[in-house]
């Protein structure tokens, strides 16, 4: 898709976005909450359409051709709302057969390894087992396209590592993924590609190897000694010491050169974090507005 | 709408008692019904005054009213509808004509009040999320009871003062508002103890709902003049008019009502300390890990989510219809003065009077009907808007095989209701008076005439569904609302023809005993289906969500 636009009423959500997710690969899409990424799938699944720009989906127009599209894809909302009178397992099965038919063996293992019981009507499911039973019916179709928004809000960290172990499997059968998430972490241990948005517009897109330069750690030491030699080098931002207090954002480049410096002048205590996303966005912000 | 982690909960009831917080939770209620509930204060204080101010114009001298009051005592569909005519007097003639309707509405607002803030909140998730902070075990059934009887309260207040105003005598200003008061209290009660029975607000509010329609019900049945009157005592609706405001008041009526709110009341208490957060008292099946065969299609979801409600609505008709036509025969027996018989002759001789009887009770049920027609035409606005419909639409569904269903059921729905009545209704009547052969299909026929005229009304929900999906349930209840108060109080307040003819009902012939003519059947219908047609363009056309 290109240049997508579109605004509800006075607000617009999606300004002159671009996206391109090439057959066959995990593709990360990342944004802040509110960044336009659900208004992107909306649109991709033919539910809005946009005001501006040209969307082809599996070689399709995704609003026009939506029904013969939907034979290809499965997708898991970010708030799963499920009929509350319904089973998960009759939701899983409704879902399946609207899709054209399920793979029994395969809803069977699945509902093993999310640890569902699918007898519990959906009124009683919190919200992680509800978003358990979207992502199992998605993972039992079979379809070439997964679109998922948000998938693992609500999974407990288990299950997240299952559910990163399905996305492997899909990987493995040529399928293509589209995973909107606002956390780093997963779209990095998933996506070969990734496509980072803010406020309705695209602001990196690439594999995930090249995007390695916005992967830096915070570094917080409380040292023995005051430091030497973390002035100059290369890869180091932001540097702040007060006595023997340090904090930095250290490229992971140097993250070694940076630790043995910090030993040298003993350390006390370390905390060292992966930068949030609203970090890398500030980054990228003040990035592009210097010259 | 997440779940909130349980410890803290567990926290808050150590060292406080099991209403604390109802106060904060009071306000919030409020808060959060700062339109709903002012919104239906003024409509129920305006219907009562607005009718009250028409009647001084339409019936200016004692005599005229006493001849209405005559004729109106004269015509037991009439009293079966609306309540028996105590006085003469302006004030009795208000209280007949909008007063049980009035009730009903405040029974209505009591129950949404009560339900919205206990088995809504709670199914929602939203009770956890403030039951995590210091909050007594009663203290969300303890606010909404606070609020509701307050606004039940408010309305007494605003009705006497509204008759004060309009120069109506102090006593019977009262009572209109305490009638109408306290039937709003006693439902709002039911609603207490309704909410601890079901584990979904939609079941709650459905057995709280049918315990209204059993309480108008019997006491149609207590009115109607068939030697049964013990039946209106047994109905708290029964009670707004028992108290007989402005026709030497029966104060002594109202302790009833307080007496039953406050063991409803208590009995909710009871139940709401035995069971946990979330659960039901009524058990709540476990559902099948497989779906059934049939399970495939959007139609057949359609059918799953609406089949249990169609199927409740089909009882309540069929039994409706029964009571209708088991009582019409008595009526007419009990009369015998002179205005009386002069009514019935003008309507061709007591034949004439159960044909009138039974044309009046079959037109609102025509109106109930059709408000099970929008209600199911509307059901697919429901599912979008918390965001079912788009698990179903990601499928090669497709939005009109999503919506076809739901029609199918707004459409044959109404049809099933009135046939029901119907059928039970002839049957009744044919097996009272040895006549099934030709009573049955007259009864049947006469509430099938109805259907267009409701198939109308849901093809404007349609449109509105299609065309405008924001404001379409808002604006589908309203003009539903609207039409039926037209329909049924319409003809007394003598509006001009062209306003009456605005309502759909108006159209139909008057079956049994009218003349029957096709024509408006037939473009009722049409236009019901262009309606709809209309709608279905509008939904493929729009942003859905």
């Amino acid at each position: 898709m290109t240049g997508l636009r579109k605004s509800f009423g006075r607000t617009c959500a999606l300004d002159g976005l671009d996206l391109s997710v090439a057959s066959g690969e995990v593709h990360g899409f990342l944004g802040p909450n509110g960044s336009g990424k659900t208004t992107t799938i909306r649109i991709l699944l033919g539910l809005i359409r946009a005001d501006a720009g040209t969307v082809r989906l599996l070689g399709g127009d995704p609003w026009r051709e939506a029904t013969t599209l939907h034979r290809r894809l499965a997708y898991v909302p970010g708030d799963v709302t499920l009929w509350p009178n319904l089973s998960g397992g009759e939701v899983i099965d409704l879902l399946g057969r609207l899709r054209g038919g399920l793979d029994d063996k395969r809803r069977a293992v699945l509902l093993e390894r999310f640890e569902l019981d699918p007898a519990k009507k959906s009124r009683a499911y919190s919200k992680g087992n509800r978003q358990k039973v979207a992502l199992v019916a998605a993972l039992a179709s079979g379809a070439d396209l997964l679109i998922l928004d948000e998938p693992t809000s609500g999974l407990d960290p288990l299950m997240e590592a299952t559910f990163r172990a399905c996305v492997e499997e899909e990987r493995r059968h040529g399928r293509t993924v589209l995973l909107s998430s606002h956390i780093l972490s997963e779209v990095e241990a998933l996506c070969d590609r990734v496509t980072i948005i803010r406020a309705g517009r695209m602001v990196e897109t690439g594999a995930l190897a090249d995007l390695r330069h916005l992967a830096r750690t915070s570094i917080r030491a409380e040292l023995a000694r005051p430091p030497s030699g973390l002035d100059g080098l290369a890869g180091v931002h932001d540097l702040d010491v007060v006595g023997t207090r340090v904090q930095c954002q250290v490229d992971n480049a140097v993250l070694d050169e940076v630790l043995r410096r910090l030993t040298e002048a003993g350390v006390r205590s370390l905390v060292s974090q992966p930068p949030t996303l609203e970090e890398l966005f500030l980054r990228q912000y003040s990035d592009g507005a210097a010259p | 709408m997440t779940a909130v982690a349980a410890p803290a909960r567990a926290a808050g009831r150590n060292g406080t008692s099991s209403l604390t917080g109802t106060g904060e939770l009071a306000r919030l209620a409020l808060r959060r019904d700062r339109y709903f509930l002012p919104a239906w204060l003024y409509i129920l204080t305006a219907v009562i005054a607005s009718t009250a101010y028409s009647f001084k114009g339409l019936y200016p001298t004692g005599p005229e009213r006493a001849a209405l009051a005559a004729s109106l005592r004269g015509n037991p569909s009439m009293t079966a509808l609306a309540g028996p005519v105590y006085g003469d007097s302006l004030g009795a003639l208000t209280m007949w004509k909008v007063g049980l309707a009035a009730a009903v509405g405040a029974a209505l607002m009591g129950i949404f009040t009560v339900i919205r803030h206990t088995r809504a909140d709670e199914e929602a998730g939203r009770l956890e999320l403030v039951g995590s902070t210091v909050l007594g075990r009663q203290a969300a059934l303890a606010a909404s009871l606070v609020v509701a009887f307050g606004a039940c309260l408010a309305l007494a207040v605003l009705i006497a003062v509204a008759m004060i105003l309009l120069g109506f005598p102090t006593a019977g200003a009262l009572a209109v508002g305490a009638a109408i008061g306290l039937t709003g209290a006693v439902f709002a009660s039911v609603a207490a103890v309704t909410a601890q029975l079901s584990d979904s607000a939609r079941g709650s509010r459905g057995i709280a709902g049918a315990v209204l329609g059993l309480a108008y019900l019997l006491r149609t049945v207590g009115d109607a003049g068939s030697g049964l009157s013990w039946l209106t005592w047994a109905s708290p609706v029964g009670w707004a008019e028992l108290l007989r405001p402005f026709a030497d008041e029966r104060w002594w009526v109202a302790a009833l009502s307080l007496v039953a709110c406050g063991a409803l009341t208590a009995a909710a208490c009871l139940l709401s300390a035995r069971r946990d957060l979330g659960a039901g008292l009524l058990p709540s099946r476990p559902g099948r890990p497989r779906a059934p065969g049939w399970l495939r299609s959007p139609s057949a979801l359609a059918w799953q989510l609406q089949r249990a409600s169609l199927l409740w609505w089909t009882f309540g008709f069929a039994a409706t219809g029964a009571v209708l036509g088991a009582s019409a025969k008595g009526i007419g027996a009990a009369l015998n003065s002179a205005q009386a018989r002069d009514f019935i002759i003008r309507l061709g001789g007591h034949s004439g009077l159960i044909d009138a009887y039974f044309a009046a009770l079959i037109l609102m049920l025509g109106v109930t009907a059709a408000a099970y027609g929008v209600a199911a035409a509307l059901r697919p606005r429901i599912e979008e808007s918390e965001q079912r419909a788009e698990l179903v639409l990601a499928t090669p569904a497709g939005r009109i095989r999503w919506v076809a269903g739901h029609l199918v059921i707004a459409a044959a729905g109404p049809a099933v209701l009135l046939g029901a009545a119907g059928l039970t209704a002839g049957l009744a009547y044919g097996l009272r008076t040895g006549d099934v052969g030709s009573q049955l299909p007259r009864l049947l026929g006469a509430a099938l005439a109805q259907v267009p005229a409701a198939w109308l009304m849901a093809g404007v929900a349609v449109a509105e569904f299609g065309l405008a999906p924001r404001m379409a349930a808002s604006a589908g209840w309203t003009v539903l609302g609207v039409i039926a108060l037209l329909t049924l109080v319409g003809p007394t307040l003598r509006l001009p023809q062209w306003v009456m003819d605005i309502s759909p009902f108006t159209h139909l012939p008057r079956l049994p005993g009218g003349s029957f003519t096709a024509a408006p059947l037939v473009w009722l219908a049409g236009v019901a289906l262009v309606l709809a047609a209309v709608g279905l363009v509008g939904l493929r056309r729009r942003d859905l969500g």
